[in-house]
């Protein structure tokens, strides 16, 4: 059917723009974040533990936003919900 | 599924195979559960239990080698309640934080395991953080867990204090949907992104490409674990801190 091959093209431009847009803002904030933590590190050595977990914490804050957009791609493509 | 398993077996003979979405499902009762996930959920459960109960066997004032590894792990997760919750109301808590961390740390390092060797009439053995119910447990747990921290505390002073302005209670019903949603998708969204590219990686390029990938995974996976038990840590610690002692 038509209407068939239109979803899965949609589908699939969707679920790349999806991981695509979803890692420019994280990739930008944990670049920040890192570049801060280098200076921390850099100012005061002896506080390197604490800022290597606070780091990690944050990092995985902003990773998982980009998961979200991974987990919209994985749904459009593997349980398509409009899938005839 | 058909559409990306076509795309992905042509023109090689079949070495390997994705399957997202296929559940081995198990009909107890009323209840209908994914047979995979609760296999290697038990799994997981044994291999803590059994852990801890060897390591209690003799216990030695000074301890031997596995008891001390033991103790170690015991203060690294005491270390994560306190540094979240605060040296006054801790210890209470650190039994769940504590189980929290080993129970995602040991699901998602199971998931690296050879499981494709052990064949199930449908779907396949993985991590059971790969399974959006798992994860959602473990977040509806974690809430749970805050609410009964606050509660405890100061009792409904905890309500009173949260609902006093309209924007502070806003924020604080929204949390109650967001925190939950944010961890379970976090967990699940990395372990079954990890074991995605892995399964592709496997269909590409089978011999030796994937293993680098995989030690990289073994780090991810315990980060998550850290992450999940520290939010929950850090959300009771929320709960349960005194206002008072905001103004030194």
């Amino acid at each position: 059917m038509e209407g068939q091959s239109t979803v899965y093209a949609a589908s699939v431009i969707a679920a790349a723009l999806a991981v695509g847009l979803a890692a420019i803002g994280p990739g930008i904030g944990q670049g920040n974040a890192a570049s801060k933590a280098a200076e921390g590190i850099a100012r005061q050595p002896e506080a390197e533990g604490k800022i290597r977990g606070t780091l990690l914490l944050s990092l995985a804050f902003m990773e998982s936003l980009t998961i979200y957009g991974l987990l919209i791609a994985i749904v459009l493509l593997f349980a398509n919900p409009f899938r005839g | 599924m058909e559409l990306a398993s076509s795309i992905l077996t042509i023109n090689q003979p079949l070495l390997a195979e994705i399957e997202v979405g296929k559940q081995f499902l198990w009909h107890l009762g009323p209840f209908t559960v994914h047979g995979q996930t609760m296999l290697t959920t038990w799994v997981v459960m044994a291999l803590l239990v059994g852990l801890a109960f060897l390591g209690t066997q003799k216990l030695q004032r000074i301890p031997s080698t596995f008891q001390n590894f033991l103790e170690y792990s015991y203060d690294l997760l005491a270390g994560i309640a306190r540094g979240q919750i605060g040296e006054k109301d801790y210890r209470a808590y650190v039994p769940l934080v504590g189980t929290i961390f080993l129970f995602v740390l040991f699901s998602n390092w199971l998931g690296q395991l050879p499981l494709k060797l052990l064949h199930l009439p449908e779907s396949e053995l993985a991590s059971p953080t790969n399974d959006i119910n798992t994860t959602v447990a473990l977040a509806l747990i974690a809430l749970v867990a805050y609410l009964f921290a606050g509660i405890r505390k100061s009792g409904g002073g905890y309500f009173t204090h949260h609902l006093s302005s309209p924007i502070l209670s806003f924020v604080w019903v929204l949390d109650l949907i967001t925190r939950p949603l944010s961890l379970s998708l976090r967990l699940f969204g990395n372990i079954l992104a990890e074991e995605l590219v892995i399964g592709v990686l496997v269909l590409l390029a089978p011999l030796l490409v994937p293993a680098p990938l995989m030690v990289l995974f073994l780090l991810t996976g315990a980060i998550q674990a850290l992450v999940f038990s520290s939010l929950t840590a850090f959300y009771i610690g929320e709960a349960v801190e005194e206002h008072g002692d905001e103004h030194h």
